[in-house]
């Protein structure tokens, strides 16, 4: 029999690479801003998170490492977007296509090298995990109890307006995409880390990009993040214990899985959304629109 | 008794490339004073309280708020310095409730239940009640700019800027606003008021100052001048005549009955039953506060919302569940508010921007294909008959003033020869000059035999164009009556009165 | 202090000249790139953008130009209208991949007959499994209203995952001694595409991808679908006060442009890769997107555009053989090309102003 405290905790280090990343980009889309390079950031934090826990034994300092690449690489997103008034949804596919490069190019050498351990936390389940469920309340009291969450949320609903009372919708931004940028980085370097314990080319496949759906999903809320990283993770664990039994079904098939069901609560929400009223229209009013005050 | 100025402008200068948006731009606004600022669109007066509010900073001259200098970097310092400002365009947060509104628009404000219980208690005070906890999407247009009030009293500001209030107000909304206005100078709180209605500023302001071309041009007690007088300081020389002559009602052209749509957005507004006969060579004008319906009904008319089998029917022809193309093929044409980017694309060329609506009509697309050379064509035609100022068919859409783009697009339409031509705010944010020229060209058309619809906010513009006049309320149209010996009284009734607003009593 | 002034008019000499900019750009930070890496900066550059034309090895290089180009371009055509309209469709690798695979099975059911009609017939089904394929985003947006992005986006790993499951299962080639990957269509005469001018590398794909240069010419500047699907994307509003439906619309260019970049995997799998095989996708359909952006959604710049990527291609595996460098290079230089064009892409809305100070 299958213990299911034991598929819960599984359950849980599956979501937490995907629940680090969404609430990231919650925030970078509660501040108005559609960043789509959360796949390239999350393959760079990934690498360099890796490569620092490698270097120096220590997966703490590795998971630094990461944050820090991954905020490094939201800047450029940041420079495009904020400075030079780039398209969102173009320089965040760059962002991705760039990450996914750079991270394969300075990745060679790491290749088939493990990871150093990590000492486990409560339950045995890793401290990031434990990290990844704090930030929930945290980023709920963040954006609903304090002022600097009320403008955030203020820049991203009217940007027009936040600007007319006063506030850097630019500086605001650029602060909610560097968050975004250290979240994902995390969220890579818990899989190369702290899951598949080893560095390999394309290794978030897909994660970033089922987090952005999942941020759709949760209604551009926190709670609701954490809803949507647990049923991908109970997906995930239960097309891996299927894949275990040796159920007859092609790997290939199975694997599809997370896919299929992101695409599938993508379909269901997006059509609560349109179709009942109260229950929609609560994505940021200014989402993906660049600002350009004239002084 | 003379009162001190709480605020004195002195020689204030802004230039933006192109344009000298204010020079040399003095006045002074005393304790207790309601003080008019009046211009048409593009005289500088928006430039100018930007400039108080910190949102610009000024090239030249100096600020004074009492009698210390003022140059607020951003609106924080101005409101940190006692400035507030209700803007015409809401600066609200449509998805936050109204306590997180205000709050935004505070420096220090309050935790948050002791924010609501001050927004309770100082919005009964004034005789606008709010409740705290509604998030701003659910209000009307009347009770969202208590909002912004409420916002600015709660700072007890020492100057209070109001740029066009009223714009989406009835008149009796309008009324209750300056009771309140009046109360809150009468505490000493000097207000700037920004408007072009020349009646409420005759009626209820202390002193004005009239602003052209970026310029002082006159200061003057506004009760002691006529409207006409004051619009002829405004524009600089006298009002162009508007002929009404020569039209008479023939037979119907366009019927519309039981015309029910749900509301198409989340912000929209339902039609609920509308039902209209227009008959040829006459002008229907349909009033109302913005956000009851109008732009719903203009897309109902123009074919982007359909309807029911039916419903629309122009000279026998049902048109109910037909698209914008098919209805402009039988001529029924339209023309939204909005011109940068609803009725002309803002980054297409004018001659691009005739293939938006005159393709079948002028035969601009055949079997698809775009002759390019007739599209030229037809836009140099609207540029030379409704004197558009550009230089060419070349240019894009953005590149036009307000009121040039607009003589365009009315122009691109009325030049199609419509059975039935729909306006929507034919004349919003245009110049005086530009506003003349497109209701004339609206009454030629009507003379022409076509029947013209226009939704409107502006009450004068519909008093001088209509035969007819009726009144869009939460998606409701009213029985028509004739526009001869309407007062604006009544209109306002039309309109859904005073929408509960309360006397202020302090 | 500079500041940004808007542009009134977008400026065509900056449209122009940004993307050769960015290229230039592109070459500098590379370059930089390769001496940090402890490499030869001229020599790499020189053997990426120099050396597949006019080096040594040119006589095998060059045809093999038009062979990487021509799925770039065929994709990115197709794309380039979508991203117009503002329809983001960037799951065209899962297009390409399913075309391919919807492309082959007719030829492999039809094997081992001969007859003229195969080949046809295949292109025929490549390219409406990959229309398929891009409709499935269409209708789930117009239906549900789901985000086409984020679809297209996820149907590619689903698309990746039905090729490997073809290569090891239903397509499995049964002389393969067991190794997965169908049967190589190149050895199977009625369903390949070859080289059609020997030492050209010019395939019916290449021909396939003029044609839709051509195409999307002529629909986006004289047809009054392309107007409309210009002002669609400029001003959605406008677009529907002309008369446009905004649901036929996404599923019009979500439909071609999938459509074409099934096409493209017919066209791959027919001839230069020759079979299904796990490893099918190879990223031309998202090399695709910078394609599109660097020729500014334009049929003519994504010609250009796509010639140039492909020589990147060529240039990156010479790079691999000659100075070491790692395959992944190429990539990082599509990332940067693509970086460089949207920041200076400012320059065509915006003019460069001194501030003026008082």
């Amino acid at each position: 029999m299958i213990d299911p405290l034991s598929v819960f905790l599984l359950l849980l280090a599956a979501a937490t690479p995907i629940l680090f990343a969404a609430l990231g980009e919650l925030i970078v889309e509660r501040a108005g801003v559609l960043n789509l390079g959360v796949e390239g950031m999350m393959i760079t934090g990934a690498l360099a998170g890796f490569a620092a826990a490698h270097a120096t034994g220590s997966p703490i300092i590795g998971f630094v490492a990461a944050a820090i690449a991954g905020a490094a690489t939201a800047m450029i997103f940041a420079a495009l977007t904020q400075f030079l008034l780039a398209n969102q949804v173009a320089s965040g596919l760059a962002l991705t296509l760039f990450g996914l490069g750079l991270a394969a190019l300075f990745g060679k050498p790491l290749e088939g090298i493990k990871a150093p351990p990590m000492t486990p936390g409560p339950f045995r389940v890793n401290w990031i995990v434990w990290l990844g469920l704090l930030m929930v309340p945290v980023v709920w009291w963040f954006l609903n109890r304090t002022r600097p969450g009320l403008i955030l949320r203020g820049v991203g609903e009217n940007h027009d307006a936040a600007h007319a009372l006063g506030y850097s919708v630019r500086g605001v931004r650029i602060a909610a995409i560097g968050f975004g940028g250290a979240m994902a980085g995390i969220g890579g370097a818990f899989i190369s880390i702290a899951t598949v314990l080893q560095w390999t080319e394309g290794m978030t496949a897909g994660a970033g990009w089922i987090a952005l759906a999942i941020v759709v999903f949760s209604n551009w809320s926190a709670p609701g993040v954490l809803a949507g990283a647990w049923l991908f993770g109970g997906v995930t664990v239960l097309q891996l214990r299927l894949q275990a039994a040796g159920v007859d079904v092609p790997v290939q098939l199975l694997s599809m899985a997370p896919y299929l069901a992101t695409i599938f609560v993508l379909v269901l929400i997006s059509a609560r959304q349109k179709y009942s009223r109260r229950a929609g229209g609560t994505a940021p009013g200014s989402l993906g629109q660049n600002f350009h005050a004239l002084r | 008794m003379t009162k001190a100025a709480v605020f004195r402008a002195e020689g204030i200068g802004k230039s933006y490339p192109g344009v000298r948006a204010n020079d040399d731009v003095s006045f002074s606004v005393g304790s207790g004073r309601i003080h008019a600022l009046l211009g048409e669109n593009g005289a500088g007066k928006s430039t100018l309280v930007k400039m108080i509010y910190g949102l610009v900073r000024p090239d030249d001259g100096r600020m004074l708020l009492n009698g210390q200098p003022h140059d607020p970097s951003d609106p924080r310092a101005a409101r940190a310095a006692g400035v507030a400002m209700v803007f015409q365009h809401f600066s609200l947060f449509d998805a936050l409730t109204v306590a997180e509104n205000i709050a935004l628009g505070m420096e220090n404000p309050p935790p948050r239940r002791e924010l609501a219980e001050r927004i309770r208690k100082v919005s009964h005070d004034f005789g606008l009640p709010l409740n705290p906890a509604r998030r701003v999407v659910t209000l009307s247009a009347g009770e969202r700019q208590r909002v912004e009030i409420i916002r600015c009293l709660l700072q007890d500001p020492r100057l209070l800027i109001m740029d066009e209030p009223t714009s989406v107000l009835t008149p009796q909304e309008a009324d209750l606003l300056f009771a309140t206005l009046r109360k809150l100078a009468d505490q000493g709180t000097a207000i700037l008021y920004i408007s072009h209605k020349l009646d409420e500023i005759r009626t209820h302001c202390d002193s004005a100052t009239i602003l052209r071309h970026g310029k002082v041009v006159d200061s003057c007690n506004p009760r002691d001048h006529s409207a006409r007088e004051l619009a002829a300081m405004m524009v600089g020389g006298e009002m162009r005549v508007i002929d009404r002559s020569g039209r008479n009602a023939g037979d119907v052209l366009l019927r519309l009955s039981n015309l029910s749509l749900p509301a198409p957005t989340a912000e929209g507004t339902a039609l609920k039953n509308i039902a209209l006969t227009l008959h040829a060579g006459e002008i229907l004008g349909i009033g109302g506060v913005a956000g009851n319906g109008q732009e719903e009904l203009l897309a109902a008319l123009s074919g982007e919302l359909r309807s029911a089998p039916g419903t629309v029917v122009l000279e026998g022809d049902d048109l109910g569940g037909a698209g914008p193309e098919t209805r402009r093929k039988a001529g029924l044409l339209a023309a939204p508010e909005d011109r940068l980017g609803h009725a002309a694309v803002p980054d297409f060329s004018l001659t691009e921007n005739t293939l938006l609506t005159a393709g079948p009509r002028k035969g601009l697309v055949r079997n698809g294909l775009i002759d390019n050379a007739a599209a030229r064509r037809f836009a140099q035609d609207v540029i030379r008959e409704f004197d558009v100022r550009t230089p060419g068919p070349h240019t894009a859409a953005r590149a036009l003033s307000g009121g040039n783009l607009q003589k365009f697009v009315i122009g691109r339409e009325v030049m199609q020869a419509p059975r039935v031509l729909v306006v929507n705010q034919p004349t919003w944010g245009v110049d005086a000059g530009a506003a003349a020229a497109v209701r004339q060209s609206l009454l030629d058309l009507a003379r022409s035999g076509a029947g013209v619809i226009v939704i409107s906010q502006d009450l004068d513009e519909l008093i001088e164009l209509s035969d007819r006049f009726c009144a869009l309320n939460e998606g409701r149209l009213s029985d028509p009556r004739p526009t001869e010996g309407l007062t604006l009284d009544e209109i306002g009734l039309m309109l859904g009165g005073a929408h509960g607003m309360e006397v202020a009593q302090i | 202090m500079i500041r940004l002034v808007p542009r009134a008019e977008a400026s065509a000499a900056w449209q122009f000249a940004t993307p050769l900019l960015a290229v230039l750009a592109t070459m500098l930070t590379g370059g930089l790139l390769f001496a940090v890496m402890g490499y030869d900066p001229v020599a790499a550059i020189r053997t990426i953008f120099w050396d597949p034309l006019f080096g040594m090895a040119s006589s095998y290089s060059r045809p093999q130009l038009l062979v990487k180009a021509a799925p770039l371009i065929l994709i990115a055509s197709g794309l380039a209208i979508g991203f117009r309209a503002g329809i983001w469709n960037i799951g065209a690798e899962g297009q390409y991949i399913i075309g391919g695979i919807t492309g082959a099975a007719v030829a492999l059911a039809a094997y081992p007959s001969e007859g003229m009609w195969i080949f046809p017939a295949m292109v025929i089904a490549g390219a409406m499994g990959g229309w398929a394929w891009g409709m499935i985003p269409a209708l789930l947006r117009n239906w549900f209203g789901a985000s086409e992005i984020l679809v297209s986006l996820m149907l590619v790993y689903v698309a990746e995952r039905v090729a490997a499951w073809m290569a090891f299962g239903p397509m499995k080639n049964p002389e393969g001694f067991g190794f997965p990957g169908s049967r190589n269509l190149q050895q199977y005469p009625a369903a390949a595409n070859p080289e059609l001018i020997a030492g050209t590398g010019a395939h019916w794909g290449v021909v396939a991808a003029a044609a839709a240069v051509l195409v999307t010419w002529f629909l986006m500047s004289r047809h009054i679908r392309g107007f409309h699907i210009r002002a669609a994307g400029l001003a959605p509003r406008a677009a529907r006060f002309a008369g446009v439906r905004p649901g036929t619309l996404v599923a019009f260019c979500l439909g071609l442009s999938g459509a074409f970049a099934g096409m493209a995997g017919l066209f791959e799998v027919a001839g230069p890769a020759g079979q299904i095989t796990d490893s099918f996708g190879s990223g031309y359909g998202f090399t695709a997107i910078i394609v599109a952006f660097l020729g500014r959604l334009n049929p003519v710049g994504i010609l250009l555009a796509g010639l140039l990527l492909a020589l990147t291609y060529i240039g990156g595996e010479l790079a691999q053989l000659t100075l070491q460098l790692p395959a992944a290079t190429v990539q990082v230089f599509q990332g940067m090309l693509l970086f460089f064009l949207l920041g200076f892409d400012l320059l065509t809305r915006f003019r460069i102003a001194r501030r003026i100070t008082a």
